[in-house]
């Protein structure tokens, strides 16, 4: 838990742009420890899901680097596994099929059939779809499918889980369930996990620490937050709880007074923002403060 | 199979058990009822206007007249069979003489020359066409996949294939005869040369829509599953095999349905220009034979064409509903 195992050092990316380039991330610089819980979370499009691709290498930085173990990132690989917003499952195989194309990768050699067989309904059952296990993404719930995206990334055995949004698509009741099936497995794996997130809360249930970033283009680290809440956490204890409100306003001033939300940006993701709202509204310290830009969004959303 | 027989009697059966009878008759009328409208009113305007048409070998076709033409071939290839029949039989005969006379004697099995009848040029036909288009397939679409996945070999060869893809047959088929005249030489060919120019004039002319449409259906693979098969370090033929031809399946059906008809159409033109046994030669045999019969007989031949090309199609649609991973989309 003391040394380093993943590090991201004066990473800047510029993408090239019919308009000249364009620089979405500037000196970004991140520490992580083995078995860590980091979230990322920032305003849309200031650049996390670079970040994450960066870290995945589906993306080069143009300056700096990402060292894993002392080994610099350069290319993607299954130690550094993803879990994909829209799930990204092969729609033609069963979700048994999709952890087994990434089983069969990983583990290939090193695991005989009856092994790997053994190990892919593990996984499945640890995510709880092992009643629907051979069942094609088309005919299994949005959660489902997450939950299978989930299982496949897990199965690799990643030194690293890196995981974009992993429930943004999802209604609030599936959410929770999900986070706290993360949880369970969490305390039972202890992976390294880099987790997006627009959502506070789940920002800090779930992390050992929350990485804030400014907005774009130029986006860097804002602030890092240490979430010193005992585990097991349970979100309706918790709820009650003053140290959890306070990191939860934390992120929320963060967000809405350090980093006010640029205006192009506000009616592209129109969900995102009423969510981000409502955080606000039930935030007591913050409200106040941040009445006026919540009816300003409010409004967005509206002509949105 | 099962799902569109059902389809076929299930508006009579909802008539009956309907609560809304009059709903399920309209259904009824505009599923089966309209299509036989349709044909009945096609073969009274064929008949009226047939009747006033007079060619050089008598009056235009009816669909009576095509009728007595349909049997006259059925009787027609019928007694061929068994005068084919009778041949064998014969030299069987004489040859089982030959060998009780003198045990050492050489028999000689000739094969019966007798002249095709339409049933056989339809099978002829329908080989050759199945033939071309395979090939055609087995070239185009791993060179679709190939093209697909590499933008620079796509530019590069784009501008050729729009330069061939709108060539006619007939343009080709001179050239062809020749190539197959000076290469394909061999003491005892396996295939007739008529077969393999029919064959390769088919496979160029049916190869363009597959090769396209693989190819685009390849290049529009989601970045997403482009990512996942990245950070899974999948190998070039697992990444072609798992996420390459599962995503391009229905782009690539589109192409293959669109080849195999002009495949079809395609061969009889062959057929008929360059005199290769087939569809397309019994009716340019029936032009130039020019009896009372010919124009009955080749309006027998272009309703035939026409039910095998849309019979292929079908086929072709049911392939695609089995090997497609995607059972709600609608295909037709
Ligand atoms: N391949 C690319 N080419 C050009 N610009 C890009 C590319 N990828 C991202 N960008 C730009 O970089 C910025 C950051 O994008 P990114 O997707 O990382 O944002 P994000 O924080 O993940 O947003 P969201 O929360 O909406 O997912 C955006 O301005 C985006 O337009
Ligand atoms: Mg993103």
């Amino acid at each position: 838990m003391t040394t380093t195992h993943l590090e991201l050092t004066g990473v800047d990316i510029e993408f090239p742009t019919p308009s000249g380039p364009f620089k979405a991330l500037d000196n970004v610089n991140l520490k992580i420890k083995k078995g860590e819980y980091i979230s990322l979370i920032g305003h849309s499009g200031c650049g996390k899901s670079t970040v994450l691709n960066i870290v995945a290498g589906l993306y080069q930085a143009t300056k700096g680097g990402v060292l894993l173990d002392g080994k610099e990132v350069n290319e993607p690989g299954p130690e550094r596994a993803v879990v994909f917003q829209n799930h990204s499952l092969l729609p033609w195989l069963t979700a048994y099929e999709n952890v087994e194309l990434a089983v069969n990768q990983v583990f290939k050699g090193k695991k005989s059939k009856a092994e790997m067989k053994a190990w892919i309904e593990h996984n499945l059952e640890l995510v709880h779809m092992t009643h629907a296990m051979h069942k094609r993404p088309d005919e299994i719930s949005g959660g489902m499918k997450q939950r299978v995206g989930i299982a496949r990334a897990l199965a690799m055995e990643p030194k690293v889980l890196l995981m974009d949004e992993p429930f943004g698509a999802l209604d609030a009741l599936t959410r929770a369930h999900l986070q706290d099936s993360l949880m369970e497995i969490q305390n039972e794996l202890n992976n390294t996990v880099i987790m997006i997130t627009h959502d506070v809360d789940e920002a800090v249930l779930l992390s050992d620490r929350i990485v804030m970033m400014t907005n774009g283009p130029e986006a860097t680290v804002g602030e890092i937050l240490e979430i010193d809440l005992p585990r097991p956490r349970n979100r309706i204890e918790l709820a009650d709880d003053p140290q959890y409100n306070h990191y939860r306003a934390a992120v929320l001033s963060f967000l809405y007074e350090k980093q006010r939300k640029p205006e192009e940006g506000g009616a592209a993701k129109p969900a995102k923002e009423k969510k981000l709202a409502q955080d606000v509204q039930d935030t007591p310290e913050i409200a106040a403060v941040s009445a006026e830009e919540t009816t300003e969004s409010a409004d967005k959303v509206k002509a949105a | 199979m099962s799902h569109s027989s059902t389809n076929l009697f299930s508006p009579v059966l909802a008539i009956f058990q309907s609560e809304n009878p009059g709903a399920a008759l309209l259904n009824f009328v505009k599923q089966l009822v309209m299509p036989v409208i349709g044909i009945l009113v096609f073969l009274l305007i064929w008949d009226i206007g047939a009747k006033n048409i007079h060619t050089s070998l008598g009056t235009f076709p009816g669909p009576v007249q095509v009728y007595e033409q349909t049997i006259g071939l059925i009787d027609e290839h019928q007694a061929e069979r068994q005068k084919e029949q009778a041949f064998y039989e014969r030299q069987e005969k004489r040859n089982a003489k030959k060998l009780a006379k003198n045990p050492d004697a050489k028999v000689k099995i000739r094969p019966y020359t007798g002249k095709p009848t339409f049933f056989d040029q339809i099978g002829t036909s329908l080989v050759t066409v199945l033939a071309g288009f395979v090939l055609a397939s087995l070239i185009a679409i791993p060179a679709g996949i190939m093209i697909g996945l590499n933008q620079p070999l796509y530019s590069a060869l784009n501008p050729l294939i729009q330069l061939f893809k709108p060539v006619s047959p007939l343009a080709w088929l001179p050239l062809v005869t020749m190539v197959v005249s000076a290469l394909y030489v061999s003491k005892d060919p396996m295939f007739a040369k008529s077969f393999i120019t029919s064959l390769v004039t088919v496979s160029l002319c049916c190869l363009w829509p597959t090769l396209l449409n693989t190819a685009v259906g390849v290049s529009a693979i989601s970045k997403d599953l482009q990512n996942v098969s990245q950070v899974l370090r999948l190998s070039f033929m697992t990444h072609v095999i798992k996420i390459v031809l599962p995503s391009s399946i229905p782009m690539m059906f589109t192409g293959l349905r669109l080849s195999l008809g002009i495949a079809w159409m395609v061969l009889i033109a062959a057929e008929m220009l360059a005199q290769n046994p087939g569809l397309g030669k019994f009716v340019w045999d029936e032009f130039q034979n020019g009896s009372s019969n010919s124009l009955g007989r080749i309006m027998v031949a272009v309703l035939v064409i026409g039910l095998i090309g849309f019979m292929l199609d079908r086929i072709m649609l049911l392939i695609q509903k089995k090997v497609s991973w995607d059972k709600t989309a609608v295909l037709r």
